[in-house]
């Protein structure tokens, strides 16, 4: 029997995995472009599973502009990108160092 | 019903409407030639709309089933996001004609982040705060990389995203396991939950890491990485906004969260913001001894700023609350006057930002001189200006509400944080002289620097009665 536990633990193994993927990550931007939604998707996994295990609607609801924000998002991500691409000629992790902080 | 709840909301639904009209009238109407128009507009649009929410009194009104809270509180946060997002408009808008970054999409996408910023202050749903602060967000990620043949500015676009996507990930994690262990998405309804015996370990967990992506927004230690190369990678006008509004609406949104939702768990969220306060406080005073980039030194300095409204916040009291209001609008005022001194900083016509440029300014130009010392010494905290009573009432909230440590470490901070305000004092004196800057200063920025100064000065004689208003808006959030 696949229980609420049960995808609490696969959403929170996702978004730690996302995280991680931001952090080691220091090949690819769009590699951290992709663990974002990949954290994105861990939140939706867990609004569904308390949606459905509280016979409640508005996890479900709260989903649906996760999505919608998350499409938003990554268009923006990937346009700013491009800028990014046509100054440096590189989308490295490592190269994104105009500045230190 | 539906139409008592947009009349509640009108003003968001007029800025909604205008985003779109001038986004309209940009593509189809003369695209950027008509940039300058469309900008001082919005600053109009901006202003009327402060004057109308300061002028209504309706009390507190609940739109669109809880999700949607106009009261005295949202009010007051409103204003100052709207009157300083015009003030900014106005004062950058010579710098970006001469540098030819005069873009329509630039007021439209300042509209429409001053639009999440007004749904974020408003918010009394889970829901409505995910998605004001995403508007706000993303269109502060766009205009963040507003110089698209710049490097630095699209590389401060691309760290802002990545970062301001993580932490809007974090704070919907946070969102999710709070839906679950409260079983709803209402404010209210959290807080009728926390009530009855202790939190949940799973609401905790949501409680934290709402608090840790709200944190990223208002730039608190650790989660402050991004402040000083978002704000030197981007164009200066752009950095005046990332430092007033935004933050403004943030720590609005903080304090309506853990007092709307986690009201009565003020012990738990109290220590969290307490430990946030006090890192931001001391890392923004020391990081910024070492910077030569005043942008970079400004970030800096905001982040300890910060800190000190995170201290109002972390009393959890009534006070603390008013005390972050009252300090969260003098930072602004003061931030609008040095921003606009930053943005006529210039040699030979070609922007600077090395602190090293101010050397012997006093000689050159002794009224803006003087009026940044004035904003220095307010920034630092020196009596009699306006920053001493802000400070002060935040340090007075914190002993009151029995965190007499975090205020000595509040004190201490503070004063090392005056070394490197009164370096810059000692450049404009003091500096041997070299390559200056330009005598020459717009008289738009002009104004507001010299506005700005004269208002740390004679504010200290009623801080023009913004005490009485924090207070009125204080009482409405804490229960």
């Amino acid at each position: 029997m696949v229980g609420l536990e049960h995808y609490l633990t696969v959403a929170a193994a996702l978004f730690v995995i996302g995280i991680f993927g931001i952090f080691l990550n220091r090949k690819n931007v769009i590699v951290i472009l992709m663990s974002i939604e990949l954290m994105l998707l861990a939140v939706n996994i867990n609004l569904v599973a308390f949606s459905s295990y509280a016979g409640d609607l508005v996890g479900q609801v709260f989903t649906m502009f996760v999505l919608t924000v998350a499409a938003a998002e990554a268009a923006i991500g990937l346009a700013i990108l491009v800028c990014f691409f046509r100054n440096r000629g590189t989308i490295d992790v490592e190269d994104v160092n105009v500045m230190k902080g | 019903m539906i139409t008592a709840d947009i009349a509640t909301a009108l003003p968001e639904v007029v800025l909604a409407g205008f985003a779109i009209a001038g986004l309209m009238y940009g593509a189809f109407g003369g695209q950027d030639r008509v940039a300058g128009r469309l900008l001082w507009a919005t600053a109009g649009l901006f202003v009327a709309l402060a004057v109308w929410l300061g002028l209504i009194d309706s009390g507190r009104q609940i739109a669109f089933g809880g999700m949607y809270i106009d009261d005295a509180f949202a009010r007051f946060a409103k204003i100052t996001i709207l009157l300083s997002a015009a003030a900014v408009l106005v004062m950058g808008q010579p710098y970006l004609q001469r540098r030819d970054l005069m873009r329509f999409e630039y007021p439209v996408l300042i509209t429409l982040s001053v639009i999440g910023m007004m749904m974020m202050v408003s918010a009394g749903d889970l829901m409505a705060l995910y998605m004001g602060l995403e508007l706000q967000s993303l269109a502060l990620y766009v205009i963040a990389a507003l110089r698209r043949d710049s490097a630095k500015s699209t590389e401060a676009g691309l760290k802002y995203f990545v970062l301001g996507a993580l932490s809007s990930g974090i704070l919907l994690y946070g969102a999710s396991l709070t839906y679950g262990f409260a079983g709803t998405t209402l404010f209210s309804g959290i807080l009728a939950g926390v009530t009855e015996g202790p939190m949940p370990l799973g609401l905790l967990f949501g409680l934290v890491f709402l608090i840790a992506g709200l944190a990223f927004k208002v730039s608190a230690v650790p989660f402050h990485m991004w402040t000083p190369d978002v704000y030197e990678g981007s164009p200066t006008p752009v950095t005046a906004f990332f430092a007033t509004a935004p933050k403004v609406a943030a720590m609005a949104l903080l304090a309506r969260l853990v007092h709307d939702a986690f009201g009565h768990a003020a012990g738990d969220w109290g220590q969290v913001i307490g430990l946030l306060a006090v890192a931001s406080m001391f890392v923004g005073a020391i990081a910024a001894i070492g910077q030569r980039d005043i942008k970079r030194l400004m970030a800096y300095s905001s982040i300890a700023h910060m800190g000190f409204a995170l201290l109002g916040l972390a009393a959890g009291t009534e006070a603390g609350v008013q005390a972050m209001l009252i300090y969260m609008a003098i930072y602004v005022t003061m931030n609008i006057g040095t921003f606009a001194f930053i943005l006529s900083m210039e040699r030979d016509g070609r922007p600077v930002s090395d602190i090293a440029a101010l050397n012997g300014l006093a000689k050159i130009d002794p009224m803006r001189a003087l009026a940044l010392l004035v904003l220095m010494f307010s920034l630092a905290g020196v009596p009699p200006m306006v920053g001493f009573f802000g400070k002060f009432y935040v340090l007075q909230a914190a002993v009151d509400a029995g965190l007499t440590w975090l205020a000595l470490a509040g004190v201490v901070a503070s004063v090392i944080g005056a070394f490197y305000y009164l370096r810059i004092v000692y450049f404009l004196y003091f500096g041997e002289e070299g390559a200056g800057l330009d005598a020459t200063m717009p008289a738009v920025q002009w104004g507001f620097l010299m506005a700005s100064a004269v208002a740390m000065l004679v504010g200290v004689v009623n801080l023009f009665g913004i005490e009485t208003l924090a207070a009125v808006a204080a009482q409405t959030l804490v229960h």
